[in-house]
């Protein structure tokens, strides 16, 4: 166990690394600078502004100094506004993370909910509804879901704000950014319910007269959310990146904007601090869905 | 001596049975007794079950019918996807936005005065072009996205995981690492970063070859499919190679001398060919989802060529006047979308023994 634990958090570090490499040498491959846009600077301020940000230096010394920075905790200053990034970072997470954390939590409730529904009620009608929109619902792209729904509930019946900062309105963003895993979480409850249920040990806890209710969440749903738990990490990052969009369509100033903004921008740090964040967040959850999977599932054995 | 059939006269004294006696059975009787039903191969078995499935059927037919109108509706439609409308050669200005099926005031006055015009079936957009012909032509794009990329994913993935499993021992170790970084990257920043360098890098690179008649920004959607996608494929690939590598014929092969190349070639692989196939079809989707989300991000294909994220995320700008206009791609990306998952669910149960029951 420990052993593994260890491999897995050492690949982990090794992939941050390596994801902070591929950024850092990509970026710097795009032609035009985080200078050389809008109003054309005198060659002296833009000598100078180069020096200040070691941007003269071959990109190599500059991804060693970037790495001894980040060490410190230091991730420098935007290029764009001078604002410091971590301070534009630790803003837009907030937002992202309750954005991101609300999507997350209503998916996996309601997906489990869904899913174990259907299972008991399998090839009846309600079965056959959630099957059927949950199909439907894993074909709609986030973009299309999430226009749609400020087009009819924000323009259209003015049931909900349009998205300001000071009066954020989380609940249509939330619903956009929730469907898909909420339909995948579905469909994979019902699968694994059904496979539980069809246990020998379910047909005995019913032999010994285990009340229903028992059975079902005891026996039935505890087995069953073992393969839910797998698809967690890759929910993050689902949403994650669904939120690239879905920010951009509700003009929500989260990560992914400050990315996107950051590449057209050409403006590196913000650029490095955001993949940095979201690759750490992603790597870390799908370490973390792995090993509960290991933990809840005495049947699987560590290698 | 011998009568008509064959059967020689019987000894008198013989204790034997006469057969003379007795009557040749006819071919219907034979195949009476034949309990044995047709011999049917893996291949036939599955397409069998698949034809049986009403929603697999139902998606073929919708695919097929997309694919059709993709393909050859551009040609009986006489607009072009980044043509302007103009009626007698001069451009038609008024005809801007407009709803399906009407006609601008310039071509009303043209076909008043007897002349035949092509309905625009969508409309046409901003920029005077018609609607349903972009439809089409982002609906051909999105799909040879999906395809090529899938292809991409498939080839690396095969032949990366197929020596990576053949070979085993330290090899194996090493191309095993080397997938299990790729495959925690995260893919959607990856392929935003990478879409972004290589849009700009490859133009200066291709200009003048082949490649620039396909247009950077597609082959850099290629190539980020190319490097990021393949890694499952490689796992799986190994996984089935594993499995089979085990069985005794693949043991007989190598005793006679057999070289690798020929063992993968075939043995190993015709006998996980279905799941190879039946994950390359759930690849499709999940690349054509990918290509309309960077296109919404104005990463995807080059303007004016359309495609179907693109003009959807075209159509946001003025979606309160003209609604249909994010409608009709949308729909289009979501049938594709659902018919090829849809299949690849077919083809999974049809043909993936370990469900069979």
């Amino acid at each position: 166990m420990a052993k593994y634990v260890v491999k897995r958090v050492l690949l982990a570090f090794v992939t941050v690394f390596i994801i902070c490499a591929i950024t850092f040498f990509a970026m710097n491959a795009i032609p035009g600078g985080p200078f050389n846009t809008e109003k054309a600077l005198s060659p002296d301020v833009k000598a100078v502004l180069m020096e200040r940000y070691n941007l003269d230096k071959p990109v190599g010394t500059q991804f060693v100094l970037y790495l001894q920075n980040l060490i410190h905790g230091d991730f420098g200053v935007s290029l764009k506004t001078g604002r410091e990034i971590s301070t534009i970072i630790s803003d837009a997470a907030s937002i992202s993370a309750r954005l991101g954390g609300m999507a997350a939590v209503i998916a996996i409730i309601c997906g489990i909910v869904l899913g174990s529904f259907a299972a008991l009620m399998r090839n009846k009608l309600p079965d056959r509804l959630i099957i059927f929109f949950s199909t439907l619902g894993a074909a709609v792209p986030s973009f299309v879901l999430a226009t749609l729904l400020l087009l009819v509930f924000c323009i259209q019946l003015k049931w909900f704000p349009v998205w300001s900062s000071r009066d954020p309105s989380y609940v249509l963003p939330v619903i956009a950014l929730s469907l898909y895993p909420m339909a995948y979480i579905t469909r994979l409850t019902k699968t694994s319910m059904l496979d539980a249920l069809s246990q020998d040990y379910v047909r005995t806890a019913r032999a010994k007269g285990v009340p229903q209710w028992k059975v079902i969440f005891k026996h039935g749903l505890r087995n069953a959310l073992i393969p839910v738990i797998t698809y967690v990490g890759p929910m993050v990052a689902y949403i994650l990146t669904g939120s690239l969009v879905v920010e951009n369509i509700f003009t929500i100033g989260g990560l992914g904007t400050q990315m996107v903004d950051g590449i057209t921008n050409r403006d590196y740090p913000l650029i490095m601090a955001t993949t940095i964040f979201l690759a750490i967040l992603m790597v870390a959850m799908n370490l973390i869905s792995d090993l509960i999977y290991k933990l809840v599932d005495p049947r699987i054995t560590f290698k | 001596m011998q009568n008509e059939n064959n059967i020689p006269k019987k000894n008198p004294l013989s204790l034997q049975m006469d057969l003379s006696k007795f009557q040749l059975a006819t071919e219907e009787e034979k195949a009476q007794q034949d309990v044995m039903s047709e011999s049917t191969t893996f291949f036939k078995d599955g397409m069998r079950k698949l034809m049986k499935n009403p929603l697999a059927v139902g998606s073929i037919i919708v695919l097929v019918l997309v694919i059709l109108l993709a393909t050859f509706g551009p040609m009986v439609v006489p607009y072009g996807y980044d043509e302007m409308i103009s009626i007698d050669g001069r451009r038609d200005k008024r005809a801007k936005n407009l709803a399906p099926f009407t006609w601008s005031e310039t071509e009303q006055k043209y076909i008043d005065e007897g002349g035949e015009l092509f309905p625009h079936i969508l409309g046409t957009d901003e920029l005077c072009r018609d609607y349903f012909v972009r439809v089409l032509y982002g609906t051909r794009v999105s799909l040879l996205v999906g395809l090529f990329a899938s292809l991409i994913v498939l080839v690396i993935g095969l032949l990366y995981g197929s020596i990576s499993g053949y070979v085993g021992g330290k090899a194996d170790l090493i191309m095993m690492r080397i997938v299990d970084i790729i495959y925690s990257l995260p893919d959607m920043l990856m392929v935003i970063l990478l879409s972004v360098v290589l849009k700009e890098t490859l133009g200066p690179a291709i200009k003048g070859t082949v490649f620039d008649k396909i247009g950077t920004n597609m082959l850099s959607l290629f190539l980020v499919f190319g490097f990021l996608y393949w890694v499952s494929m490689a796992r799986l690939v190994r996984g089935q190679i594993l499995s089979v590598k085990e069985n005794e014929y693949i043991l007989a092969a190598r005793a006679i001398g057999t070289k690798p190349g020929r063992i993968i070639r075939k043995h190993i692989l015709p006998n996980c060919i279905s799941v190879i196939i039946i994950s390359t079809a759930l690849q499709i989707p999940s690349a054509i989802f990918t290509e309309s989300f960077l296109s919404f991000l104005g990463l995807g294909v080059q303007a004016p060529m359309p495609s179907l994220g693109s003009l959807a995320n075209a159509a946001r700008e003025g979606l309160q006047s003209y609604p249909y206009k994010l409608v009709f791609p949308a729909v289009m990306i979501c049938l594709i979308v659902l018919a090829f998952n849809l299949l690849g669910d077919g083809l999974r149960d049809a043909f993936d023994p370990k469900l069979r029951r």
